[in-house]
């Protein structure tokens, strides 16, 4: 129950998160969960390394959760992030939200990644067979989505 | 005219700037202690950083600032102790 906001160099555990909001007063529970892809704009990635303003990002997110709390009145819900270097294929960011009815979980689930991606000062690098590239053309702090 | 950078130890006047991902990457710094000028605001300090690392003007049109972990405008005032941010568009997730 609560919320659980957390930036973590080790892979992410979906139960970690799942089993934070759980709660029998939770009908609804939808889960995010975002990896790392093998090829973008046709070139093949071979991993990709997460930066972030720890202090920043954690603030960022707690602002997350008390919008979703405000506007969708939903008071569980988990957001981890990994940084660091992280294989193809293994999560590299996870939302949760749980509420009693579904609407309110799905929303909240969707608007907690889209804003997260938006204001939250986390940087991706794909690396490439021949180079490396820093990922981002959205200024931050400008939500597409709220 | 922009006054020169200066590094230097005494916290009582001066602040702290990070830099991150591609910003870090294109001046080789993390981290620089910087004197403030009379008046400072986030915008002149960038000013002088970015008279000493040209490199930075790639970058400059999406570049976003916070001071102690908020994101603000240039025309932010600095106070001595202030953590200063500057923030390459993002790409978490």
């Amino acid at each position: 129950m609560g919320r659980l906001i957390k930036i973590t160099d080790e892979p992410i555990s979906i139960d970690e998160g799942v089993q934070h909001v759980e709660s029998h007063l939770n009908g609804g529970l939808v889960t995010f969960t975002g990896s790392t892809r093998s090829s973008t704009r046709s070139k093949s990635v071979k991993y990709l390394f997460y930066e972030a303003y720890v202090p920043m990002a954690r603030s960022e997110m707690a602002k997350i959760a008390d919008s979703v709390a405000e506007t969708f009145g939903v008071q569980d819900i988990a957001m981890i992030h990994r940084i660091g270097k992280v294989p193809i294929g293994e999560t590299s960011v996870l939302v949760a939200a749980a509420a009693p009815h579904r609407a309110e979980a799905f929303k909240a689930c969707r608007y907690a990644i889209d804003t997260l991606k938006d204001t939250v000062p986390i940087w991706k690098k794909e690396f490439f067979e021949d180079g490396e590239v820093w990922v981002g053309e959205t200024p931050a702090g400008k939500p597409k989505h709220a | 005219m922009a006054s020169p950078i200066h590094s230097t130890n005494n916290q009582a006047e001066s602040v702290v700037v990070q830099l991150f991902a591609k910003a870090a990457e294109l001046t080789g710094t993390r981290q620089m202690t910087l004197h403030l000028s009379d008046e400072e605001t986030v915008g002149t300090l960038f000013r002088r950083i970015a008279i000493k690392h040209p490199e930075l003007g790639e970058l400059k049109a999406s570049l976003r600032f916070a001071v102690n972990h908020e994101f603000c405008d240039d025309t932010r005032r600095l106070n001595a102790g202030d953590e200063i941010a500057v923030i390459p568009p993002v790409s978490g997730g």
